[in-house]
C-alpha cells in the first residue's frame, strides 16, 4: 500500500498490505495518539485492517507555535 | 472497533475515555465537550457576540464551525502576519471557509500596517518571531473585539497546547504566568476584552478527527515559525506518555485546573496597570512592549 505522510515534507511509504493501522504506525515509527489516518474521506481506527492496493495519509496532527 | 452508542463501525477510538465512535456518535461527544467548557466557565451566552481568532489551522477552524453549527454569533478574525508563503496559503483557508458559511471575518494584515512582516519585525528588533507574534496577537484581539462591539475573543487553544504550556511553566517555576493559565481569562482593564478557550477538553488528535470528519479544509502544513519550538517537543513526549497510560494528558491539566491553579494565584500580587502612552492598551510600564518592540525594529508610530 502507498502511506502518505504530507507534512513536514511530503514523503510517500510503501508498505506490504494487508495490515492493521497500529502495526502501520508502528512499522513507520509514528505514535498513534500525535496522527490521523485517513482513507479516503474515513478515518480509520487502529484494529482496522488496510489492504495492499489501498492509499491512505498519515496526517500528523500536533502543531507548534 | 463499534461506536459504543450505536454498534456501527466506528471512525474513532479514544483511549482515554476507553471508547469509540461512529461519526454521528463522534460529533455529539464533540459537541458535547465542548459544551461542558463554556458552561463550566460561563464562557458566553447566546446573546453574546464572540470573536473568533483565527489562523487556517485544524484548531481555530474547527472552533469557529462548532460555534456556528451549535447556534452561536460568532464572527473570525484573520491576521495576516506577513510570513512569505505561507500567509497566503492560510488566508485562503479562511476566506473560503467564511464564504461557504455566510459568516462575518475581519482580516487585519501586519505588513500593510507596519510595512514589514512578523519575521522581519522580530529580526530588526532582535527577538523571537514567536514572542513578537504574540505580542502582536494580543494587541490586534483586543483592538478588533473592542472596535467591532464583541464581548468575547475565543482562541482555539486545546488540550495539548494547554498541557505543554503547563509543563513548560513548570519546568520553569513560572508562577506568574502558572497564575494566569486558564481556559478563561477576565478582562483586566477597560480596553482589554475577555478571552475563553472552548476547546480546552480536546486533544489535537479529537480535533484533526473533527475537522475531517466535518470536511473542514484546514491548512496542514505549520507556520515556519514554529520549526523546532519548545512546546512541539513538549507535546510529543507528553503524548508518549499518553500511548502508556491513556488520559495523563487530561488528568495533568484539569487536576491542575482544579487544584494547583489557586495555590499559584493566590501567591500573586496586583499589578497596578496603565495605558501604554502610545497605543493605549494596558501595560505595566509606560510603553507597552509591543510599541516598545516596533520602535526597536525602526516602525515610526
Ligand atoms: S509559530 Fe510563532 S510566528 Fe508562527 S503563528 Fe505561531 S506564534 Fe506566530
Ligand atoms: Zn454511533
Ligand atoms: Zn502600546
Amino acid at each position: 500500500m502507498k502511506v502518505v505522510i504530507p507534512i513536514p515534507e511530503r514523503r510517500v511509504h510503501e508498505i506490504k498490505g494487508p495490515k492493521q493501522v497500529h502495526a502501520i504506525l508502528k512499522e513507520l515509527g509514528l505514535v498513534s495518539e500525535s496522527v490521523i489516518v485517513i482513507w479516503g474521506e474515513n478515518l480509520l481506527t487502529p484494529d482496522v485492517t488496510v489492504p495492499d492496493e489501498a492509499e491512505i495519509e498519515v496526517r500528523p496532527a500536533i502543531s507548534g507555535g | 472497533m463499534k461506536c459504543r452508542k450505536c454498534g456501527q463501525p466506528a471512525v474513532v477510538a479514544l483511549k482515554r475515555h476507553n471508547t469509540a465512535f461512529c461519526r454521528e456518535h463522534y460529533l455529539e461527544f464533540f459537541y458535547g465537550q465542548v459544551d461542558r467548557a463554556v458552561k463550566a466557565y460561563r464562557m458566553f451566552a447566546r446573546d453574546d457576540r464572540i470573536l473568533v481568532a483565527v489562523s487556517g489551522g485544524k484548531d481555530s477552524l474547527a472552533l469557529w464551525d462548532v460555534l456556528l453549527a451549535t447556534g452561536y454569533q460568532a464572527d473570525g478574525l484573520y491576521i495576516d502576519l506577513g510570513i512569505a508563503g505561507y500567509s497566503e496559503r492560510s488566508k485562503e483557508k479562511v476566506v473560503a471557509f467564511a464564504r461557504a458559511r455566510g459568516a462575518g471575518l475581519r482580516v487585519v494584515s501586519v505588513r500593510e500596517k507596519y510595512g514589514l512582516g512578523i519575521r522581519e519585525l522580530a529580526r530588526q528588533a532582535r527577538r523571537a518571531a514567536c514572542s513578537v507574534c504574540g505580542l502582536h496577537k494580543r494587541y490586534f484581539f483586543n483592538r478588533e473585539a473592542m472596535e467591532g462591539g464583541y464581548n468575547v475573543v475565543a482562541t482555539g487553544h486545546n488540550l495539548d497546547d494547554e498541557a505543554a504550556t503547563l509543563l513548560g511553566n513548570l519546568l520553569n517555576w513560572n508562577t506568574g504566568y502558572l497564575a494566569r493559565q486558564a481556559p478563561l481569562l477576565e478582562a483586566s482593564a477597560p480596553n482589554l476584552v475577555r478571552k475563553v478557550k472552548p476547546l480546552y477538553r480536546l486533544t489535537e488528535k479529537e480535533i484533526a478527527s473533527y475537522a475531517v470528519l466535518r470536511r473542514i479544509d484546514y491548512i496542514v502544513e505549520e507556520c515556519p515559525m514554529a520549526v523546532g519550538a519548545r512546546s512541539i517537543l513538549y507535546k510529543h513526549l507528553l503524548n508518549r506518555l499518553e500511548e502508556v497510560s491513556p488520559g495523563t494528558k487530561a488528568r495533568f491539566l484539569f487536576g491542575f485546573l482544579e487544584k494547583g491553579r489557586e495555590a499559584f494565584a493566590a501567591g500573586e500580587e496586583e499589578v497596578q496597570l496603565k495605558a501604554c502612552a502610545i497605543c493605549g492598551q494596558p501595560t505595566t510600564a509606560d510603553i507597552c512592549s509591543r510599541c516598545r518592540t516596533l520602535r526597536r525594529a525602526g516602525v515610526k508610530l
